[in-house]
């Protein structure tokens, strides 16, 4: 009763999010960014001190219901889980001991490399980012590619609600990350169940220590319970000690599988009023103050080791793939290094995107700004209008910006090199650079003959690369943005009011 | 003397081009006048008084065609900014092409600003659909088909939307705007929404490409300009509505020079736009595609 209402919880979350990751075509709503707010880290960054105490309350009262129902990581890997199970009837799970050291120092080094400003570690661990990589670099394009068959039939036999979309790689490093953490959780999830969750994860970490105070626990009934051992088989967490007759709680995420497969209502999920169950309690407790010690040490050790780290080593400089000297970092996230503070690298912004202009970064903000979102016109620019990727961003890494203040952000400023121009070149007309301006921070000034050539105002650039992206200038491009380290305000020009023109006549 | 006969070979030219047409459409156009101007009423009103003067869209499409309606959705604007086509002027012509038989008609454009935004912003999508027309997105490669341009001096092939290449006729149907590159953007650089590859144009002699794409084997057999609201400053995409100008002006003619040639003379009232400055107008006259001359023309004017 229990697991099913457990499994249709995590369905109702989990399928909304990924189809949310997917849905180029914007089916869902844009509000479905609460199914990425509710997530721990993100809310954590952010500071939704709402969220967090929903989820710490829910943690205190029921366990780790977040991990089982909430988190798309954890759901995805009990459906790996659940897929194996076809493929062996015969699989079986065992208690093991916990990995309490492992655990701790993810933990610890992804706070303190947070704490020395920059969130690679914490991103790079997040369950909800991981999935949100998986989700758009690999399952995004399998469905883009699945639409794009569709519509081709569609489209054959003279229906046109489906349309084509262009898929490419938006950047192999990423793309080779997301791939092998899949690999690896997914290989994981299919020989033993939740061990990611118990073993690496530092929110499996944090919500497992706050589950053992929690008020309701899976209990075993000392009088019902004959030590079969079927609920330890088909504990995906691998922490019931059946023999003993006890129950790593940091490890349990509230599955229930163990009281569906009791055959003799053995356990129970039930408050603390109990008392048959000091002895383990007091083991827990001194558990609780060794993990600490654990904790606080490694803390300690790590923390000197970060900050003996050179911060030459942390922050690359002179990497460049174009001639772009400053990375142009997304729409509301202030400079890269606010950014780089906050962004976990979920990639909900990079999947949203309508222009499919943001890209993972490789070393272009150094190397803890890995994997974060970067700004790329190769194949579109910034549409002068969108916010979506400011309204989606769960960790407040991108801040809200409503279309005014959009269309005073200034992200980066143009830059216009004549002597790579066309029109200085070839002596022929072009402007495509100033047709595609939504600011006309490019405008097209009279030069030679009946010839106009781009004029630049860097004050009313916002950065958006709609120049860069139009001018068909080769081999370099003649006009191109420079990213600002601290994104500006672009002022906004009134413009005069219109003059009533009344034309009379055809002036031909 | 000389002067004469040079623009009495125009003329011939000029009538030469449009049996062309004629005989690439496949029936006789039955028309009293080359051009036709109308001013002052809705762009409905307007385009139903203009084409009653070419003797009704019968003429010019036939029971059982494909049509392509090809307005200008370029930009992720509403109507107010002049930017994109009228989309109730749209929506009128795919209701007469239906009425005068058409089996299908299809609107789309390749767009700069993302196509969905567009399509949707302009209100082209939302009026097309509801007329009964098919909508197409264009931002695709495979969209495309080559063909070559034999009578092109920079533009030798492009590639073509399909749809075009597949209709019966296609109309096109540009708004009125300044162009920071090109100067004007009228019904001959409206080409640049059936081609690929843009660039190309932009690198190659920005506009001895729009004259060479208009040299294609299949012209529009009719170009409707919106001068409703037209854009004088800022063009092609604008800033504001200060760029905006309500002009309530409607030019048609089968000629695509001629009528690209009134729709910059009504722009010159607004703002000075000396014809010579337009270059893709006399390369394509020269490319005898049609004529500037608007004196050898029978042009009707209706104001409304």
């Amino acid at each position: 009763m229990l697991k099913k209402l457990r499994v249709i919880i995590s369905l109702l979350f989990f399928i909304p999010i990924t189809f949310y990751f997917l849905d180029f075509r914007g089916v869902l709503p844009q509000q479905f960014h609460w199914l990425a707010k509710i997530q721990l880290v993100p809310a954590l960054l952010s500071l939704n001190l709402i969220i967090l105490l929903v989820i710490v309350g829910i943690t205190l009262f029921f366990g780790r219901i977040y991990c089982s129902s909430v988190c798309p990581l954890g759901i995805f890997q009990d459906i790996v889980s659940w897929v194996s199970k076809h493929f062996n009837k015969k699989k079986k799970f065992k208690f093991s001991s916990a990995k309490n050291i492992l655990r701790w120092s993810i933990l610890g080094i992804s706070i303190i490399t947070f704490f020395l400003g920059f969130s690679f570690l914490t991103g790079f661990f997040d369950p909800y980012s991981i999935y949100g990589r998986m989700a758009t670099h690999l399952f995004k394009p399998v469905y883009m590619e699945g639409n794009n068959l569709l519509a081709g039939i569609f489209n054959a036999a003279g229906f046109h609600s489906l349309y084509k979309v262009q898929i490419f790689m938006l950047s192999i490093s990423t793309f080779l990350i997301a791939m092998a953490m899949m690999l690896i959780i997914g290989y994981l999830a299919w020989k033993n169940g939740r061990l990611y969750c118990n073993t690496i994860c530092p929110v499996g970490t944090v919500l497992g220590f706050l589950s053992k105070y929690s008020l309701f626990k899976i209990r075993f009934d000392q009088e019902q319970c004959n030590s079969c051992g079927l609920c330890s088989m088909k504990c995906k967490s691998s922490c019931i000690d059946a023999k003993n007759k006890s129950i790593d709680y940091s490890r349990c995420v509230d599955c229930f599988n163990c009281i569906e497969a009791c055959n003799r209502n053995g356990l129970k999920f039930s408050p603390n009023f109990s008392t048959q169950r000091k002895k383990v309690e007091n083991e827990s407790a001194m558990d609780i103050d060794e993990n600490k010690r654990r904790f606080l040490s490694t803390l300690a050790v790590s923390s000197l080791a970060v900050a003996a780290l050179p911060q030459e080593g942390i922050k690359i400089k002179n990497f460049h793939k174009v001639k772009r000297e400053t990375p142009i970092s997304p729409p509301g996230s202030k400079s890269a290094e606010n950014l780089m503070s906050a962004c976990t690298s979920c990639h909900l912004c990079v999947s949203k995107c309508p222009s499919q202009i943001i890209r993972p970064s490789l070393l272009e903000y150094g190397l803890g700004g890995i994997m974060q979102p970067i700004l790329s016109f190769e194949k579109g620019f910034c549409n002068y209008d969108c916010t979506v990727c400011t309204e989606v961003c769960p960790s407040g890494a991108l801040m809200n910006l409503t279309k005014e203040e959009k269309h005073k952000n200034q992200m980066g400023q143009v830059h216009f090199i004549m002597e790579d121009c066309i029109v200085y070149k070839d002596g022929t007309s072009c402007g495509a650079c100033s047709e595609h301006c939504p600011t006309q921070a490019v405008s097209m000034v009279p030069y030679k003959n009946e010839l106009t050539i781009p004029h630049t105002d860097t004050s009313i650039c916002v950065g958006c690369g709609a120049c860069e992206y139009a001018c068909p200038a080769f081999p370099n491009k003649a006009i191109y943005v420079e990213g600002l380290k601290v994104h500006q305000q672009a002022t906004i020009k009134k413009e005069k009011t219109n003059q009533k023109i009344n034309i009379e006549d055809f002036g031909f | 003397m000389l002067a004469l006969s040079g623009a009495a070979f125009t003329i011939k030219q000029s009538k030469a081009m449009s049996l062309l047409t004629q005989r690439f459409s496949g029936k006789e156009i039955n028309e009293n006048y080359d051009l036709v101007a109308v001013l002052g009423g809705t762009p409905v009103e307007m385009f139903r008084k203009g084409i009653a003067e070419f003797g009704g869209m019968g003429n010019f499409v036939k029971k059982g065609y494909k049509v392509v309606v090809k307005p200008n959705i370029g930009w992720d604007k509403t109507p107010e900014y002049a930017a994109t086509t009228n989309p109730e002027l749209v929506a009128e012509i795919i209701r007469q092409c239906f009425r005068a038989g058409a089996k299908e008609v299809t609107v789309f454009d390749h767009t700069c600003d993302d196509w969905r935004k567009c399509y949707a912003s302009s209100g082209i999508e939302a009026a097309a659909k509801a007329a009964g027309a098919k909508v197409l997105p264009a931002d695709l490669e495979s969209y495309y088909e080559a063909i070559s341009l034999p009578r092109a001096k920079s533009l030798k092939s492009a590639k073509v939307h399909k749809a075009i290449l597949e209709s019966d006729v296609w109309i096109n149907v540009p708004i009125l705007k300044n162009h920071g590159g090109a100067k004007m953007t009228i019904s001959m650089k409206n080409h640049m929404g059936i081609v690929w590859d843009r660039g190309f144009f932009h690198s190659h002699d920005l506009q001895q490409c729009i004259a060479d794409i208009c040299t294609m084997s299949k012209p529009a057999i009719l170009n409707v300009v919106d001068a409703y609201r037209i854009m004088k400053t800022n063009g092609p995409r604008g800033k504001s509505e200060a760029d905006v100008v309500l002009a309530k002006g409607l030019f048609m003619s089968q000629d695509i020079v001629a009528v690209d040639t009134a729709a910059t003379n009504f722009f010159n009232q607004v703002r000075a736009m000396p014809l010579e400055s337009v270059g893709h107008l006399a390369k394509a006259q020269e490319l005898k595609v049609g004529t500037t001359n608007l004196n050898q023309l029978k042009i009707k004017r209706i104001k409304m």
